[in-house]
């Protein structure tokens, strides 16, 4: 139903992200996805890695805040209109987005990451309308 | 069960430490008229002989001696005895600018070490006991102090000094060490490293800890106390009178007793000069009756606190001083108003932040800025951006009601706040004045 999201606590100055995606390099940590959201000081990176419990574990072991969460993953074709159709049940059912990134995969399709309030409801409507989330075991395969 | 090193002299009753104050004061005045060309001169200059000073009653007669005197007598202006009857050296820690270098006779040092001693046993602390110092050893007097007292009371001395933390912690444990003695931040840095091992404080031998040398907050005391599973005791002195153990806390915790046969305490408004009445807030001023080598007449400390000769559940006499709400030096003066790094450390605990942080003053177009640094915590971050957003206004609003004052905080990487062996940095001012 969802999939596990990292995310790290980072400062706002030179060279902090690269000294993290450092550590990540170093511990052969395969990326999925990668988004920063940013205030004047401080920034979180959300990641979505091939093994999110390994991957905890070097953060924690580096000395990385961090925290894992569970997002929603859904594939949809990467064409005009694919993004507005899972918006349009996610709307219907009443569930908020609280922010939302994107990767490319193979194959013309795109995999969108949502953060929502509900996983279980925003889940159970998509899959009414015929639209599947992606499990923990779909992303490590990519 | 309360325990004394000195109980004849600890538990003395007020009239026998009011003899022993005003015999020891005509005889330390004497001293210096005799010895001292510096203090005649002062002396002197506003008309007095030794014949002026009859008794503890005639103090206020006296002129003060402040860190400007110290610096103008350096090295050698102040000294009452002979070279050759000294016997050592110890040096402040520079915090404030340039080093005093104070001087002891083996007598000096004797006395300083039993002040000391009671201390520790205020503390609990017995022959049965395994004391280690973590204090640095060397010019600063924290090491060479505590070490003496541990050996008067007859503890195991463990003479670890600052630094090296791993090894710190791996004495503790392997040789049972009950007592700890150190410098506040780094009792709260060594215990942190032991939450990091993994140890919890029942792994921990610790029963007590002497902490000192720097100004801690009440709430900072809860926090040592909960992580080392210890009772945190806090000590006061000044190299300029010896070191630690001018004052001590006993079980009571609620006070510092000043080792009065060695020291008489007065409280000064720090504007006037004039002696203030018990129980008002003021600058602190020492006289040392018993020192030799190094004798201060009402030495100004610029540590704010309050003296109370209210009765102690220990059983101590002798006055007990309050936590100085920070030395004068350490005030910050910001857009006009008096800050002390200790508010700011309350309002921080309070919030649930950990003693880990920097305040950095700056002036921006003429306006002082404070912004507090902050680490962030596993238990503080959450991956909600409005969330982090929320406490970090909470806590500008606390710091603000705190202090009457707007306040950044800035939230930092873990351990991005150098950690200190010794007395922490906690205030970096750019101001250029």
């Amino acid at each position: 139903m969802s999939i596990k999201q990292i995310s790290v606590f980072l400062e706002n100055k030179p060279g902090m992200l690269c000294a993290m995606t450092d550590v990540l390099a170093r511990h052969k940590v395969d990326m999925r996805a990668f988004t920063l959201a940013e205030t004047s000081d401080f920034g979180i990176a959300r990641i979505i890695v091939d093994d999110s419990q390994r991957t905890s574990a070097v953060l924690k072991e580096e000395g990385y805040v961090h925290s894992v969460s569970d997002v929603l993953c859904v594939v949809i074709p990467d064409e005009p209109g694919g993004l507005n159709r899972v918006l349009q049940v996610l709307a219907a059912a009443q569930v908020n987005v609280e922010y939302m990134y994107v990767f490319l995969g193979r194959e013309k399709s795109a995999y969108m990451i949502f953060k929502v309030a509900d996983n279980t409801a925003a889940s159970a409507a998509l899959s009414a309308q015929g639209i599947q989330t992606v499990e923990q075991e779909g992303i490590d395969k990519l | 069960m309360e325990r004394y090193y000195q109980p004849e002299i600890e538990c003395a009753s007020r009239e026998q430490i009011k003899a022993w104050q005003d015999e020891r004061l005509v005889k330390q005045v004497r001293h210096v008229w005799d010895n001292v060309p510096y203090y005649r001169k002062k002396m002197e200059e506003k008309g007095l002989t030794p014949d002026d000073i009859r008794s503890s009653d005639d103090l206020h007669k006296l002129p003060f001696i402040t860190k400007a005197d110290l610096r103008e007598a350096y090295p050698y202006g102040l000294v009452a005895k002979p070279l050759k009857e000294c016997v050592r050296i110890q040096s402040t820690s520079g915090t404030t600018g340039k080093r005093v270098v104070a001087f002891y006779t083996q007598h000096d040092i004797d006395l300083w070490e039993d002040c000391c001693a009671r201390a520790i046993m205020a503390a609990g602390g017995t022959d049965e006991d395994v004391c280690q110092v973590s204090y640095g050893y060397g010019l600063f007097t924290g090491g060479p102090g505590l070490n003496g007292g541990s050996h008067k009371v007859g503890c195991l001395t463990i003479p670890t000094s600052s630094g090296n933390t791993e090894r710190q912690i791996m004495f503790i444990r392997d040789l049972n060490a009950t007592i700890l003695c150190c410098t506040p931040s780094y009792a709260a840095y060594i215990g942190e490293t032991m939450k990091e091992m993994g140890l919890t404080p029942d792994q921990i031998p610790l029963k007590a800890g002497i902490f000192g040398a720097e100004s801690w907050s009440e709430e900072m005391r809860q926090d040592i106390q909960n992580t080392l599973g210890i009772k945190a005791y806090d000590i006061y002195g000044l190299t300029e009178l010896s070191g630690p153990g001018v004052s001590f806390e006993c079980s009571a915790q609620t006070g510092m007793h000043i080792n009065e046969d060695h020291f008489i305490a007065e409280i000064i408004d720090p504007e006037t000069g004039e002696v203030l009445p018990e129980g008002s807030q003021g600058e602190l001023v020492f006289t040392s009756i018993t020192k030799e080598a190094f004798p201060l007449l009402r030495y100004r400390t610029r540590d704010i606190c309050t003296l109370t000769r209210e009765p102690c559940p220990c059983g101590r006499t002798h006055v007990k001083m309050t936590k100085p709400q920070g030395r004068t030096d350490d005030m910050l003066i910001i857009r006009g108003v008096n800050v002390f790094p200790s508010q700011i450390e309350t309002v921080l605990l309070n919030h649930g932040y950990p003693a880990n942080y920097q305040i950095i003053v700056d002036r921006v177009r003429s306006t002082d800025t404070l912004d507090v640094q902050v680490e962030m915590t596993p238990e503080m971050f959450t991956d909600n951006m409005g969330e982090i957003a929320r406490r970090q206004k909470e806590l500008v609003d606390g710091l603000r009601s705190m202090l009457g004052l707007a306040a950044k905080v800035s939230l930092v990487a873990p351990k991005s706040i150098v950690r200190s062996e010794g007395k922490a940095v906690r205030v970096i001012d750019r101001r250029k004045i």
